[in-house]
């Protein structure tokens, strides 16, 4: 310690005015700093272990398992129809599409048919679910970016769709109601226009979120040009999902392996774009946390667009199919996704022709988005890593199982 | 209106890219690696080939690598424990995500998976970290859950469990721990609760 001093201080004293000689002589000591397992802006229980130079975080290792309940165990040791309600707590703010998700899986495997009615029920439900995960999203990363005000109006309208799940099937947050053959109850009467209702107030709402926060100076200037994917990258790292479209790869399951009825909708593919075109901050760069951010937002827009589609097209009928009350797994596997809020979650079903499954496995969409943190965490600031994680949108019960 | 644009569509992709099937997959790797491929089931509800695990390593990077198949998203790696054979068998899910004409929609190149069969006691497989980095963390929990050593991982620790975890719990014959660092488990036989078999 006194060595150093003594060393920096001619340089101090005699060329008071060349700072940068200065700081190359002054040493500073790494510090390694807890970001969580309890810190607002690493939604829930991520611990990330900073290792600090000054303001600089020079790695950043994630440790996680903090949430691990054993999900797959769970699911190797009970039914499929008693696992439905595991799935909702994985990624439980989108527990409709994890229900879908199970569900097509089971039924891909024991060979079911759905009915057509049915589809369009899980569409809706998905396609709600989506808009209501991604603002969550969008309020908690203004917060994140010390926006207090985007969070009150994110939660106010996700009161509207939970209010419709509500109405459904009595859930607000774990719903279980897309279950293996269709959904377990008919909509309620009034459904479809309560649904129509929502749509017409919450569309223009969207823009007037991307005036008040998207395209806020201060919320660009700490999201754009920050932690920067490549599309190679993402590909490499199994990026899925928003953070793998903000990179501008323009990849969607719904589009590219569609499932249930997603053939029959039209609907665009946001994608991240460079700044400068299409009315975006010059600042943004293609893989940025901003792009990210703003593919969220457009998706909302394109969720409104499918939900209109379903609100003409879905026809009368039945909302389950013929569904044996004890399902015997064959012994084959299978392996399905299904676009989730946050990217391709991925059920791998092991039947043994028992009515318990020998394995399940969840590919959880945050879990292999959270791999990139430490390649794209190098040499940022720390108030970064905020902008970065927040960016990547992560869900922890999903990310642990 | 509608048929005629799909028709359309589908032309295009057989000029440009076509999507493989497996079985096509399957005779390439098989045409490449004689000794490598042991055993095919590409017409099977999950297609996918069954690899030597000593030369794993040099098909993953094949299977990246090669221009006809260009997998190169790693989506899944599972472990399967398949107790009581003395076997654990690892699912790599690989697709291949090209960039479609004009800026367009990506395409699906290509789906296969690849199994890679270990012995319970002992398991080893080189990693594939560097080939996919995906991987890193999928090694682990294969390593955390089901205890399968991967060779050359460059951070091999535990991901889900806390470092000082015994055992590997999602093996078949995982016995329950009574208690953790001296707090009890709650068990069946207390009365308060249920636990698996």
């Amino acid at each position: 310690m006194d060595e150093k001093i003594i060393q920096a201080q001619p340089d101090v004293l005699v060329d008071f005015d060349r700072e940068d000689a200065a700081a190359g002589d002054l040493r500073t000591e790494e510090m390694l700093i807890n970001m969580g397992p309890q810190h607002p802006s690493t939604h829930g229980v991520l611990r990330l272990m900073l290792r600090t130079d000054g303001e600089l975080v020079l790695e950043a290792i994630p440790h996680i398992g903090y949430l691990h309940r054993c999900a797959e165990k769970i699911g190797e040791n009970v039914a499929p129809f008693q696992f439905i309600p595991i799935t909702d707590r994985l990624d439980y703010l989108a527990a409709m599409i994890n229900n879908q998700a199970y569900s097509l899986a089971i039924e891909k495997l024991v060979g079911l048919e759905v009915p057509e009615r049915a589809s369009y029920i899980r569409v809706i439900m998905a396609e709600l679910n989506r808009i209501a995960s991604h603002l969550v999203s969008f309020g908690s990363y203004g917060l994140d970016m010390g926006a207090f005000t985007p969070f009150l109006y994110g939660f106010r309208e996700r009161e509207y769709i939970l209010d419709l799940f509500e109405a459904t099937c009595g859930a607000r947050l774990t719903y279980s109601f897309i279950t293996i053959g269709g959904v377990t109850i008919d909509l309620p009467d009034g459904f479809l226009e309560r649904l129509g209702k929502f749509l017409d107030y919450f569309e223009p709402k969207i823009d007037e979120y991307n005036d008040l926060l998207s395209f806020n100076h201060i919320f660009v200037k700490r999201t754009a040009g920050v932690g920067v994917i490549s599309a190679a990258d993402a590909i490499a790292y199994g990026l899925t999902g928003p953070c793998l479209r903000g990179s501008g790869v323009k990849w969607d399951l719904r589009k590219c392996v569609p499932y249930d009825m997603y053939d029959r909708f039209e609907f665009d593919i946001p994608v991240g774009m460079p700044g400068g075109t299409n009315g975006l901050p010059r600042e943004v760069v293609v893989g940025d946390s901003w792009s990210r951010y703003f593919v969220r937002m457009q998706e909302m827009k394109q969720s409104v667009r499918i939900l209109r589609q379903c609100l003409r097209q879905i026809p009368s009928g039945e909302h389950k199919g013929k569904v044996p009350r004890v399902l015997k797994l064959p012994a084959k596997e299978v392996y399905f996704e299904a676009e989730g809020a946050r990217g391709q979650l991925g059920f791998l079903v092991v039947g043994d022709g028992k009515p318990i499954p020998r394995r399940v496995k969840v590919r959880g969409p945050s879990f292999c988005n959270l791999c990139i943190a430490t390649h794209v965490c190098r040499e940022v600031l720390i108030a970064d890593v905020a902008a970065i994680i927040g960016s990547i949108d992560v869900v922890m019960g999903e990310v642990d199982r | 209106m509608g048929r005629g644009c799909e028709l359309e569509i589908s032309h295009q992709q057989d000029d440009g890219m076509r999507m493989l099937v497996a079985q096509e997959i399957a005779e390439i790797l098989k045409a490449r690696f004689p000794n490598g491929v042991l055993e095919s089931a590409t017409d099977s509800s999950h297609p996918h080939v069954v690899v030597a695990p000593e030369l794993w390593h040099e098909v993953a990077v094949f299977l990246r690598d090669d221009p006809r198949l260009a997998l190169n998203m790693l989506r899944c790696v599972s472990g399967v424990d398949l107790h009581p054979e003395p076997t654990i068998e690892l699912v790599y899910d690989l697709i291949s995500m090209q960039p479609g004409p004009g800026g367009g929609l990506w395409q699906n190149g290509g789906t296969i998976a690849i199994k890679v069969r270990v012995p319970r006691d002992g398991g080893h497989v080189r990693s594939v970290a560097d080939v996919w980095p995906t991987a890193n963390w999928h090694e682990r929990e294969a390593f955390d859950l089901l205890g399968v050593t991967f060779d050359g991982h460059p951070d091999p620790r535990r991901i889900l469990c806390p470092d000082d975890w015994v055992g590997h719990p999602l093996r078949k014959d995982y016995e329950f721990p009574k208690e953790y660092e001296g707090i009890p488990a709650i068990t069946a036989e207390a009365g308060t609760g249920g636990t698996a078999k």
